[in-house]
């Protein structure tokens, strides 16, 4: 599978073309943002009825990334469902499939803001993990160093000769990582847009995913 | 005869005029369902329109809304007024007359709701939203007319399927609505009064005395065209000397950005400093209303405008239409010419400046077609789905609506009666629930039925977003753009957002005549600062690309049939000459193909004579087809009359090529993942209500608050390929920019029958192929390596390679 081996504090880690991030030396697999449920709770709020395979999409890529890594342990960075209860309205084949993943592995659900509550599924809750020198959180805490977190979406825009090329992407500099969204229906906050740049070092990578996963400097904001 | 009330009568006779005799028609047929009236511009139409009106309105008894006026631009709407309120006050009439439009205040709308004036002038898009509202019974009540001005215009585009349901709405509240259209010189005067009336209803059509025909010839130049492309420079000093010779002069051009670019240079060679303005429709509104208003007054020489100016309003006294570059269309040029000359009975003056050898041609068939009152167009077909979607959502809004009576009602507008119930209750299904095979919402329907089976919106919230998204125009998301440090004060104009990317800090451009250096992007306005440079980075912002029209085109391949051509000048009739000894000249009903050698790469050229959108799609679709059959494309470029490929190797088997069926299949492939089928998709799916405009007030902090079309797209095409608004793309891709439909009747016409030739070197006719703008690298997996490189190259530039 295409990806982009890097080192963070002092780990390799790959970053997926998918969006999600294995960490070999764990057999640890993470992803952030699945916003399961979001076409749904858009219905609900009285906006218009998208194509309701948001959920079935996004589980269908998660699972063939699970499968590929073999990973032991899972983590999902928050936001992974867009809203509270958004579990309970979940349809069965959905419910099944997730318990299906997360047999015979570690399962950790991280809290983000959409999903703050505990919810009825396996796996164990938490607010934040630390593995080794690296913790997990939803969202960045500015203090720490060696933290990956999610919530902002991050994409760039590339200048490709005549066409312009926005892919989501992860964006690393050495304290941190902001990991892209990987829900289907999830849309993105520029890096050049606030607070991302001031979150991130003027000297961060960012790593473009799609059918690839390809590394650019940050570009200057302008 | 109806005669008229004493007032008007008498105003009349001291204006010293007497009624038209189109005019006379008009008030007589006051009481009929429907009437059309067809007029040259200046012949009084808009009065013939509104007599009626003003002689019912003349003893003063009528309460509330009495005429609807119904144009195409907010512009128009505010002219009327002005040329309408100061005859009905000159005549002592009791009549209160308003415009609303986009720009009408809160509070005059509001207003305007509670105590309705008698005329009311408005928009399609801004009828439409009266009509979405609870109260629009009473706003409508007691109304008997409605002017529909420009039809002709609106008949062409989504916006006139919109005011034609909206009237189908407005017809149930007030079921003897009469209804006029005021129309231009059309070639199918039939298929206007179809769509006007409410069907089956009959429509009479009244022709007014269509005047003199127009003097008009190509421009005289000694210099000849450039071979290829559409900046007509060379024009310029001849062009200068006919403003000198004539006091308003209008020169129209296909393209804002060519439009821009002329300017500039015309103001190059402007060493009299002639009065020279400039007018379309990505100038700021203020900006494009000082140059109205100088030329009302007289204080300007000659305008350099687009499509902007095509419609009627009354611009004082042009006595000369320059037309720059081939007109394509031949209707369009007749309507253009018309704006010279806005007495009736005097021939409007035009000249045509063809902007390249090949568009010498063109022109030349234009005349021939003007002097054989040989109008061009392409019937529109049954009217559009996702515009009806938006219909049901906005009665919705308004209302419970009930799909038993809502289906005649639909079903009574011209260009829906032939609507089945299957095609309604499946955009009925979409509406309620989205329509999906997999029933996700059936908790959470936007529409949802009451026990008495009437149908309602389920969230009263979602009302407001459905107002806020009416409209068919598609704005490709443009940008303003400002000086830097002029905050609060008006912007210069917009650019489309795709242009305003591809900008970076230094680069320079053309915007209202002046040339701007890019400064930055900042909270999604583009700084600019002043710049003195000759040469600017060319601003490509929109402006449709018209195509050829398919009578136009067949009149090309007509013309190349002739033994000479006298009517030519010699270095165009040369050129075909020459063509005709060292190839062939592309024959009507017959294909021809031309292969050869040319710069170590083998050519192929396509005479479709298509138009500029089909002709592009052939290109997409052969580059696939000549990647299959191993002759390793590697690009090319599309004109309105042929495509030209250059690739590894030469083309074997042209029959294997162009077939039917294959290239029909390779349509059906693309419809899987191309940006310009993605763009017909987002056009459609934001008519329909899937997906909400990118309003300005949620693009301002950066993060997309609306979802990417392009992803609902490939889920739908993944997981529900038979979905509505996908066979709604495929309907829309037959037309428009994809132009597929064009490909197919070109496949018919010619069925298998291609002269294919193989030469040694370049034909003459290709020849200038080779210079035209916007080649097209053929992709494949070419993105993606594209991209791998650039990013390798800037990790490589910041030492971390």
């Amino acid at each position: 599978m295409s990806h982009y081996a890097f080192t963070f504090q002092g780990e390799i880690l790959h970053a997926l073309a998918s969006g999600a991030l294995f960490w070999p030396k764990q057999n640890l697999f993470c992803v952030s943002d699945l916003h399961f449920g979001k076409a749904q709770r858009y219905a609900t709020q009285g906006g218009s009825t998208l194509p309701p395979y948001d959920t079935l999409d996004t589980l269908t890529r998660l699972s063939d990334d699970i499968s590929n890594t073999m990973a032991r342990t899972v983590i999902c960075l928050g936001d992974s469902f867009d809203r509270v209860g958004a579990s309970d309205d979940m349809d069965d084949q959905a419910h099944d499939w997730i318990t299906r993943l997360q047999a015979g592995r570690d399962w950790l659900w991280i809290e983000g803001n959409h999903d703050p509550g505990p919810i009825g599924l396996g796996g164990i809750h938490l607010a934040n993990h630390t593995v080794g020198s690296i913790s997990f959180r939803h969202i960045t805490d500015q203090r720490t160093r060696g933290e990956i977190s999610g919530h902002y979406h991050p994409k760039v825009s590339l200048k490709l000769s005549k066409r312009n090329v926005s892919k989501r992407c992860f964006i690393v500099d050495e304290d941190r990582i902001i990991m892209p969204a990987f829900g289907t229906y999830t849309g993105g906050l520029s890096v050049l847009s606030e607070p991302l740049v001031s979150i991130m070092k003027r000297n961060s990578t960012c790593i473009l995913t799609g059918l690839q996963a390809l590394p650019i400097p940050r570009p200057n904001a302008t | 005869m109806r005669a008229l009330n004493p007032q008007i009568d008498a105003w009349f006779t001291k204006q010293g005029w007497s009624i038209h005799p189109h005019q006379q028609d008009m008030l007589d047929r006051a009481q009929d369902p429907a009437t059309l009236l067809i007029a040259p511009t200046g012949g009084g139409k808009t009065i013939a329109g509104f007599l009626p009106t003003l002689n019912e309105l003349a003893n003063g008894d009528h309460q509330g809304l009495h005429t609807l006026y119904v144009s195409p631009l907010k512009a128009l709407a505010a002219d009327i007024k002005r040329n309408l309120r100061r005859p009905v006050e000159d005549m002592g009439l009791p009549i209160r007359i308003e415009d609303r439009t986009g720009d009408t205040s809160a509070t005059r709308r509001k207003r305007q709701r509670a105590d309705p004036p008698h005329i009311l002038l408005t928009t399609p898009e801004s009828l439409a939203l009266l009509v979405s509202y609870e109260d629009a019974p009473r706003m409508f009540k007691g109304l008997k007319r409605i002017v529909v001005d420009e039809i002709h215009a609106l008949a062409e585009s989504k916006r006139g399927d919109q005011l034609m349901l909206a009237l189908s709405a407005i017809q149930v509240l007030c079921p003897d609505l009469h209804r006029v259209g005021l129309s231009a010189t059309v070639e199918d005067p039939d298929a206007i009064a179809h769509y006007l009336a409410k069907h089956p209803d009959p429509c009479d059509i009244v022709h007014a005395d269509p005047g003199p025909d127009p003097d008009i010839s190509m421009l005289q130049i000694a210099e000849p065209p450039p071979w290829a492309g559409a900046g007509a420079n060379y024009s310029i000093p001849a062009v200068l000397e006919q403003i000198k010779a004539h006091k308003t002069t209008l020169i129209f051009h296909n393209t804002r950005a060519q439009a821009e670019i002329y300017f500039h240079n015309l103001w190059l060679a402007n060493e009299d400093s002639l009065p020279i303005g400039i007018h379309h429709g990505s100038l700021d509104r203020v900006q494009r209303e000082r140059v109205e208003a100088a030329m009302v007054r007289g204080d300007l020489r000659a305008i350099v405008c687009t499509g902007s100016l095509d419609l009627g309003i009354d611009w004082g006294d042009v006595d000369l239409v320059i037309q720059i570059g081939a007109p394509k269309n031949v209707k369009r040029l007749v309507q253009r010419i018309g704006r010279a000359n806005h007495r009736y009975n005097a021939p409007s003056k035009a000249l045509l400046v063809p902007a390249n050898r090949m568009e010498v041609v063109e022109c030349v068939a234009a005349l021939h077609a003007v002097k054989k009152h040989d109008l061009d167009g392409d019937p529109r077909g049954a009217g559009p789905l996702d515009v009806m979607c938006q219909h049901i959502l906005i009665r919705a809004c308004a209302g419970p609506i009930d799909p038993d009576t809502l289906y005649p009602e639909i079903k009574s507008v011209g260009t829906y009666s032939d609507l089945t119930r299957a095609a309604f209750d499946d955009c009925f299904d979409f509406c309620a629930t989205g329509g999906y095979a997999l029933r996700a919402y059936d908790k959470w329907k936007r529409l949802m039925q009451r026990p008495d089976g009437l149908w309602i919106l389920r969230d009263p919230r979602s009302s407001q977003r459905i107002r806020m998204n009416i409209g068919t125009i598609q704005d490709t998301d443009t940008l303003k753009v400002r000086m830097k440090g002029s905050r609060g004060r008006k912007p210069l104009g917009e650019v489309e957002e795709n242009f305003a990317a591809s900008l970076t800090p230094g680069d320079t451009f053309l915007i209202g005549g002046q040339i701007v250096r890019y400064e930055r992007l900042r909270e999604m306005t583009v700084e600019v600062t002043r710049r003195a440079d000759k040469k600017p980075k060319v601003a490509t912002f929109s402006g449709t690309k018209f195509a050829t029209s398919t009578q136009l085109s067949q009149r090309i391949l007509r013309m190349f049939q002739q033994d000479s051509w006298p009517e030519l000048p010699a270095h165009t009739a040369d050129w075909l000459t020459l063509q005709r000894g060292s190839s062939t000249l592309p024959r009507p009903g017959r294909l021809l193909i031309e292969s050869f050698p040319h710069d170590d790469r083998s050519h192929t050229v396509v005479y479709g004579f298509a138009g500029r959108n089909a002709q592009q799609t052939l290109g997409l679709l052969l580059s696939k087809r000549m990647e299959e059959l191993g002759y390793d494309p590697l690009g090319f470029v599309a004109t309105d009359y042929a495509t030209l490929f250059w690739g590894l190797k030469p083309v074997a088997d042209p029959d294997a090529l162009m077939n039917t069926e294959t290239l029909e299949h390779g349509l059906e492939q693309w419809l899987a993942g191309n940006a310009l089928i993605k763009r017909t998709f987002r056009a459609s799916a934001t008519i329909a209500g899937l997906i909400e405009r990118n309003l300005p007030s949620q693009r301002k902090n950066g993060r997309q608050a609306t979802f990417s079309s392009d992803i609902l797209y490939d889920t739908l095409h993944k997981y529900d390929p038979d979905h509505l608004l996908l066979r709604i793309t495929k309907q829309e891709a037959l037309r428009g920019l994809v132009d597929f439909g064009r490909i197919r009747d070109m496949l018919d016409r010619t069925s298998g029958r291609i002269d294919f030739v193989t030469l040694k070197r370049v034909s003459p006719l290709a020849a200038p192929m080779f210079l035209e703008m916007g080649r097209v690298p053929i992709k494949g997996a070419g993105e993606e390596r594209l991209l791998a490189a650039e990013t390798a190259a800037l990790m490589d530039a910041a030492g971390l390679g």
